[in-house]
Order: C-alpha cells, then structure tokens, then sequence
C-alpha cells in the first residue's frame, strides 16, 4: 500500500511525462561551459515548433563526463543518445534530430569502458531526473524506502540491514556505517540528532556537490531513515558556502519534501517526525573532521576536541549525534529497498558496494564516476579514464586529497577498496582520484599538499600548527635550492611526530602525501638535496 | 540572567540591518546563530566591520573576541571590503597541476594583486579557492560569479581585463 | 548521580596504582608523582588537550592519548616514559621554541616560565628545526598588565580563565593555524576593552612571559595560582 502522497507525486510526474526528452546537464561543471543557454537554446526552439506536447526539454543533474560538457541526451522510450560539446548553435539542429537519424558529428559514445564499467547505485539519478522535481525522485522509486522503513519495518530492522549491507563511511576512514548507527540508537539520550557533513574540503574532490546538485532527495530519505533507525527527530546538512548550487537545490529539496509531507511532523501520515535544516560552512577544511563541524554549527571556532566522548554519545549541543557524509547516506535508500544482503554483494569482502570518485588531472576523461569496490585502479585511470592525453605515462595517482598518498605507476594493478589503498600508503579518502604524469615533481607534489594542510590547521594542537608549518618549510627549501644536509632527516621525524601526536585527524594524516612520495620516489628528494647549497645554517641553533 | 525582550537598536537606520535581524530571529536570537548571521551580513554588506561585528556580538549575546575568533577563522568571511570585481582562482589539486600557480603570476604581473588583495583602484580583488570543484575544467577561474575553465594565463588575463573595462 | 564512584586499579610504568573510576590519567599519575608534562592543562579549568605534551602509551590503543583527556580504567596499562614519547616531548618542544621569539635571557618569566623548565626537563638544548622569528608587537595599552605575543604558546589559559571563572569573556583567539593570536574584544587594545575587568587572573595562569604585570623586570614573574582551585570549588557549590 503505498501513501497517498506518493501517489500524488507519480501522477503529477506522469502528467508531465512527454515522448521525448531533451536532458540538458546543469551541474555546475557544464553550467561554468554554458549549459544555461543551451538549456534556455532547446526551450526556445521547442517553443518555435510548437512540439511542447511531444518533447519535454530538461534540465538534469550531472551526467559524468564533465570534460565533454555541455553534455546534452535526446532520448524517447526506447533509446537514448548522448552528445557532448553542445553549442546554443547545435540546439536547432539536434532539436530537429528528434524522430530521425542522430546528429553525427556530436555524438558521445557511451559503449565505452567510462560508461560501461560503472556500476551506480549513488548516481542512478544524476543526469536522468530533473533534480528540482520532487515528482522526478518519486517517479523512479524515490522515497518508497523511507515510507516502507516507517510503516512495515522497526528501527531495529532497519538498522539490521543497514548492519548487513557491509557499508562503511564514505567520508574517508570507512568506519562501519551499521556501528555507528548501532551506537547512537543505543544512547538513552532522549534528544538525538543526524547529521550530514557536506564540506566536501578536499581540493581535487567534488562527489558530493554533484549528488546534492543532481538528487538532492535522495540524501534527504537517506537521513530521515537514518533518523527513523536511530531515534532522532532533527538533522542538519552541514554545507559548504562554496557550493551555492547545491544549497540552493537542497533548500528547494527541504521544502518540497515539506509540503509533500514526506519530511516534518507525522511523516507520510505516520507518527515518525523528522526536520531538516541547513548549516553553511565557510571555508574550514578541518570542519570535515565531525567534532569540529560540531562546532561550527553551533556557531564556534571549528576546532577540534579530542574524544571520546564520541559524537555518537554526546555530539551536537551535547546531545548523540549520528555524522555521516553526504555519499554515506546517499546509499542507505537502496539498502533499504533491496536489502543489506544484495547490497552487500557487490564489492569485495571487506569494502561492500561502490564507490563514486572524482577523475581529474592529466586523463583525458575527466568527471564523476560510481564504480563497485575492487576495480583496479588501472581499469579506472586507463581504461575509463583514458590514461594520459596526448600518450603521456602515468606518473602516479594521488587519491585521499590532503591525507592521502600517491600510488606510482607500478601499483595501477591493485583494486580499489579500503584496506588495499592503505597498505600502498594511501587512502580511500572521500574521493577525489588525481591522475599525474612524468611532468610532477613529487616533492612539488608533497609541499602543495603541505601548503594546503599548513593553512587550514585550525591552529589548536601544537604539532599539527608548527609542524605542518615546519614541513612546508623544509620542502620549500628543498625546492628553491636552499636545503641543508639535515633537512631531510627532520622532515621524516617530524612526519613521525606530526603524524602521532596531532589532536585530530587532519594532523595525524598531514604528513601522508609526504610519507608515500618519500617511500616511492625518495630519489627525488635525494635529487633536491644534492642540488642544494644552504645559503646560511638554519639548522643546529642553540637555545637563546 | 534576565531574558532578552527588546531588540538592540540597529547601528544606523539602514534598512538592510532589517535582513541581518531576520536570519538571527529564524535561528532563535542565539549564539549558535552566529556563523548564519555573519553569513548574512557579508552576503548583505560585502565584508564584516566592526560597527557590524559588535552589533552581532551583542544581538546574540555573544562575547566580542569570540565573534572576532569566528569571523577570522573562516576564511570565507572577509573583513575588508571587496573591489568592484572579483577573480577567484582555484587552486585545488587538479587546478594545481594543470597550472594554477601560473594563472596567479600572471595576474600578479599585470594587474600587481596576489590573493588576498584589491586593487589601489578598487576595480578588481584577487581570491584564491580551495577547490571549487569544477576539477573537469582544470584550471579554473571564476570572474564575478561565472565560472571559466581551462584557461591559460593570457587568456585569463585578456578576460579580467576585459571584466574591468 | 548517586551511584558511588568506583575504584579501579591500574598500572603507570609498572607500577600499581588505584584511582577513582573518573580521574584521568593526569589526576592519578600525579597523585603518585609520576612526571607527565603539561603545559596547557591547568586544575581548575576545562579540559583543552591542545599541547601534546602529556601524550602517554596506553594498552588497548595503538594511538597515543592524551593523559588530561583520558579517564582511566580498571587493568590500563600506561607508559609515560617510553623512547618513543621522550622523543616526540622533546620535538613538541622545539616547535613551541621555533614558532615565537623565545628569548629566556630577557625574559620577565626567567626562571618561572613552565616551558623553560619543561625543556631543561625534558633535555631541550638546541634546536633542529628553523625558527620563525615572526614580527609581533606588544600591548602595553593597559595600565596594569602587558601582552607579550612574542611569549605566547596559545595555550588559551589566559581564554579559559577569562570565561569559566571570571565570566568576563575578553580574550580569545583570533585566526587560525600558524597565524593564530590571543586578542581581547574585537581585537582591541587591551586597554581599551570594555569587557576586561582587570582582574588580573589571565596574569596569574600565564604559563611563559606573555602576560604579565606592567614594571616587572627580567625574570621577576612569580605567579599566584592558588586561587584557581578555591575559586573553582567555590562556584561549585553554588551551582
């Protein structure tokens, strides 16, 4: 038996449903290439032929190959094809493609290994949905898990599946997401909130944007049947300020879902309530860390503290608190709907399900990918992502931004998964997956990964504030020449010290790009010393 | 301690303090408010001052030196005014290696602004950004709102210049 | 609240002790006088956990912990002395020395700064990395007390004192990472902050020269603490 608001939503989707669809992606990758005025180009040329009753033009959310944007589908019923590189000029002429032979010149093959490897679970509705239709989620299923959640299944059910999925946190330390859950449902606290961090900091990472961006209803059901599962009445999506899009849609999401009754007081006609609000983030790479993000949204300085106690026992306000990322609970509606076995069926034994990663660097596709835990990671950097333009070599392969590593050429074979990524030095991190060529220095490499870690150091613990700094300082002078002969010595102590000292996460994981790039290509820090002539003795200084 | 019942007079008869008073009463007039409502002033005003920060400090009831300790630990508050323009470049990782340092020098060449900086004219401010998550388009420029990817420093530089007339 | 509070016995460095179920390691380690530097922990103030310093080796984890920060339990093994911890103290040290103008020979803290004696005691005689000499001025705007940045290891006593005794809330840190600072009000002159009451307390908790009492000379602080435990306690009891 499905709700009544359910039903309401499929028949206004139904009402609109025309023959054919022109889907014009809008996420921000191709809106920056002007996919606003092909948008408004379809819609006047539509509204030229009078065809509105036999073409629906829409705009969708991210279809994935950012690097061949505008990215524009013409598709009916039965077939679908993709073209890439629009122009306001291609408007008239794929517009009238509609019902004859393709448009040649423009077509983006999709029976390649980019397309055809991925396995989405996360992105099934990016590009295909209108992401500011609440209509377009439910006409594909969406909030059927939380209605089935809510009225046929106890929070302990629930939580079983979630449990039985094998899902772990897809933020970047993997912890199992069903423990966690398990935890906060456990607290007696009779106040509890959810929590989802959406201040997607790693620079080369933009997963979450374009999940926000392209179906921002799916994180929402994710969280309220979080909410359900834990016992939480209340959530906040913890967003950075850099993303105005997605807020935006977000904004739009939360309201829609409002007055659809499918958020708020008696959900779906049910006794479950849950609100979500929005937190802006403001430019704090450590407020990814849950303690700091915290803070920040009660108003404070995102710094910080160390635990236990976890969040999970007393969190925001002080209340139990269940964090997760955006791509976490993007995942949890499926889980419900198929259940946690099938689920867990994809991936590997220790890293269930898929994982969406951000391809970007010297690869000639670039864009967002959903692709099942294992795939090595040279299927995805060569095979989907078309290795090096131009033929370069792959140098190596940065994944977990600022706390991850490098993996060299010679490692492409590994799969993919949590624990393999650690064992190379690197790791899973949220996503962001950048591809090099001969053309880095690594030590480059380290000290920009360095630069960034230095200036957002919230500055509260001692190692993590001077050493990052003291860091950066040493590869700087490794690069400008001006190293001395105990430079790099310190540098590995204090990639030690920083690393098990620091107060939280972001300084213990600081001195990883530095850690890989010294265990894989040493020679090129030995290279920078030898060509090094200290102008003056900065090392070996007394106590004043 | 006594409740709150008037609202603090707002420091001038501006009516966009009116926006200000808005967001602080939607997040119930309190210190968990304060990183909404600096959002909103500078999204009102353009930057924070201290006429504007001391305001805030006492409509929330929040001590002055830590509104002072938020508005400067994030770096998306700023507390100068902007110029008429704006170049955020992004210097995210894929930005990075696709020659985002270049991009900067060549600004700092022509226009005499490193990040962080304005103009002496006003005309233009130069920002640098974490990651802007438009890695596809590497590197990646946004001028006055409007996002622009892979630029090299001379058309970028062609662009700005165009921007600033 | 009213369930008793336990006993729990435990091992610091091989030897037994006992403690209730919720001190830290801190609390029980000096009860036993067994040396855990600290520098920003102060009794009497909440917990911060920020220098480091007292990270000790606990059984169970394969991370080091924090000793102010970390209750103990029945059976904990603790290690306060291992190579490993002796190490990174030392390192801990040298980057407070590294990062400001530490100059103990001019100091009005001479001879009573906790991170001097912190580094004759952990056996600090050089140090291995650059200093960064930064250009920070004084606050000599108010008549009574002074701020000598140059002194400042951010601790954030001087912040906690300010707040959780006093109430007045004038101090707090401004920026972040390296670039961090205490400041008073919206970064004002001290002199000129409305908040500060003059108290003196900041003075007192200031563990380096940072803060100090205006016409003291090179190496004639002497801080009075003992006022933070009977404060404390009193408003305790009020509560």
């Amino acid at each position: 038996m499905p709700s009544d608001e359910l039903v309401a939503l499929k028949t206004k989707a139904e009402q609109r449903n025309r023959a054919n669809r022109i889907c014009v992606c809008t996420a921000a990758s191709c809106q920056s290439v002007g996919a606003d005025r092909v948008h408004k180009a379809f819609e006047a040329e539509v509204n030229k032929s009078q065809r509105e009753e036999q073409v629906e033009v829409r705009a969708v959310g991210c279809m994935g190959l950012c690097s061949a944007g505008p990215l524009v589908r013409i598709e009916n019923d039965e077939t679908a094809v993709l073209y890439r590189n629009v122009t306001e000029q291609d408007a008239s002429a794929l517009a009238q493609s509609i019902g004859r032979a393709p448009v040649e010149r423009l077509i983006c093959p999709t029976d390649v290994p980019f397309f055809t490897r991925q396995h989405k679970i996360v992105l099934a509705n990016c590009g295909q949905i209108h992401p500011e239709r609440i209509e377009d989620y439910v006409a594909v299923g969406g909030y059927e898990a939380l209605y089935r959640a809510i009225t046929e299944m106890t929070p302990g059910e629930v939580l079983a599946d979630v449990k039985a999925s094998g899902l772990r946190g897809r933020g970047g330390a993997g912890y199992p997401t069903g423990l966690k859950w398990q935890t906060v449902a456990k607290s007696p606290d009779p106040v509890k909130y959810v929590v989802c961090n959406a201040d997607e900091g790693d620079p080369g990472a933009f997963m979450d944007r374009s999940v926000l961006e392209s179906d921002p209803h799916r994180v929402l059901e994710g969280m309220a049947i979080a909410a359900y599962a834990v016992g939480a009445n209340l959530g906040y999506v913890y967003v950075r300020a850099e993303y105005p899009l997605a807020i935006s849609r977000l904004r739009l999401a939360i309201r829609q879902a409002k007055a659809a009754n499918l958020l708020g007081q008696n959900v779906a006609g049910t006794r479950f309530e849950f609100s979500v609000d929005i937190r802006l983030g403001a430019g704090a790479f450590v407020c990814g860390e849950e303690t700091a993000l915290l803070l920040s949204i009660e108003g404070r300085r995102g710094q910080p503290r160390p635990r236990p106690p976890y969040p999970a026992e007393r969190g925001l306000f002080g209340r139990a608190t269940l964090i997760n990322n955006v791509e976490t609970y993007a995942n949890i509606a499926t889980i419900v709907d198929r259940g946690g076995a099938s689920y867990a069926s994809i991936g590997t034994e220790r890293s269930k399900g898929t994982k969406v990663f951000a391809l970007a660097g010297q690869v000639k596709n670039t864009g967002l990918i959903e692709v099942p835990m294992g795939i090595s990671l040279r299927e995805i950097v060569e095979d989907m992502g078309g290795g090096v333009p131009a033929g370069g070599r792959i140098k190596a392969v940065q994944t977990g931004g600022p706390s991850g590593g490098c993996i060299p050429n010679e490692h492409l074979d590994m799969p993919v998964d949590y624990d393999s990524l650690q064992q190379v030095g690197s790791i899973m991190g949220s996503g962001g997956m950048i591809v090099m060529d001969e053309s880095s220095n690594m030590v480059e490499v380290a000290r920009y990964f360095m630069e960034f870690s230095m200036s957002e150091s919230c500055g509260k613990c001692v190692p993590c504030r001077v050493g990052t700094y003291q860091m950066h300082q040493i590869l700087s002078r490794m690069l400008s020449g001006c190293a001395g002969p105990g430079d790099l010595s310190m540098l590995e102590e204090l990639t030690r010290a920083v690393g098990e000292t620091s107060l939280c996460g972001l300084g213990q994981s600081a001195p990883n790009p530095i850690k890989s790039t010294l265990r894989y290509y040493r020679s090129e820090y030995e290279e920078a010393l030898r060509k090094s002539r200290p102008s003056m003795p900065l090392a070996e200084e007394g106590v004043r | 301690m006594c409740p709150q019942t008037v609202r603090n007079e707002a420091p001038s008869d501006d009516k966009r303090w009116k926006i200000i008073n808005a967001t602080m009463r939607r997040n119930g007039d309190d210190s968990h408010a304060l990183i909404e409502t600096l959002h909103s002033v500078q999204e009102t005003f353009g930057y924070l001052d201290d006429v504007a920060l001391s305001y805030v400090a006492k409509s929330l009831r929040t001590p002055l030196s830590r509104v002072y300790g938020v508005a400067t630990f994030y770096h998306f508050f700023t507390l100068k005014p902007q110029g008429e323009h704006s170049c955020v470049v992004c210097t995210g990782t894929a930005c990075h290696i696709k020659g985002a340092q270049a991009l900067l020098s060549a600004i700092k060449g022509s226009f005499g602004v490193a990040p962080g900086e304005t103009t002496a004219d006003n005309k233009l401010s130069v920002i640098s950004a974490r990651c802007i998550g438009s890695c596809g388009l590497a590197p990646a420029v946004v001028i006055d709102g409007n996002v622009m990817g892979n630029l090299s420093p001379q058309t970028l530089v062609a662009r700005v210049e165009r921007e600033i007339g | 609240m009213t369930s008793p509070t336990r006993v729990v016995t435990l091992r610091i460095d091989d030897r037994e002790v006992s403690a209730r179920e919720d001190e830290t390691i801190l609390q029980v380690a000096r009860d036993n006088e067994i040396f855990i530097p600290t520098l920003c922990c102060l009794e009497g103030l909440s917990t911060w956990g920020a220098c480091r310093l007292c990270l000790v080796e606990v059984s169970g984890s394969n991370k080091l912990l924090a000793a102010c920060a970390t209750r103990v339990a029945q059976d904990l093994e603790v290690k306060t002395n291992t190579p490993r911890i002796l190490a990174y103290r030392r390192t801990i040290l040298e980057l407070l020395f590294s990062e400001r103008n530490h100059v103990c020979s001019v100091c009005v803290a001479n001879g009573e700064c906790e991170l001097q004696n912190l580094a004759q005691r952990c056996g600090v005689d050089h140090i291995r990395v650059s200093y960064r000499y930064p250009e920070l001025s004084l606050d000599l705007s108010n008549d009574l007390f002074r701020l000598d940045p140059n002194r400042c290891i951010l601790c954030t006593r001087c912040v906690r004192v300010c707040d959780e005794i006093e109430g007045a809330h004038t101090w707090d840190v401004m920026g972040r990472g390296i670039d961090c600072q205490v400041i008073t009000d919206l970064k004002a002159p001290w002199g000129e902050s409305k908040s500060c009451t003059s108290c003196g307390k900041c003075v007192h908790v200031c563990p380096t020269g940072a803060l100090s009492q205006r016409g003291t000379a090179i190496a004639e602080v002497h801080h009075h603490r003992d006022f933070l435990p009977y404060l404390t306690q009193m408003r305790g009891e009020r509560d």
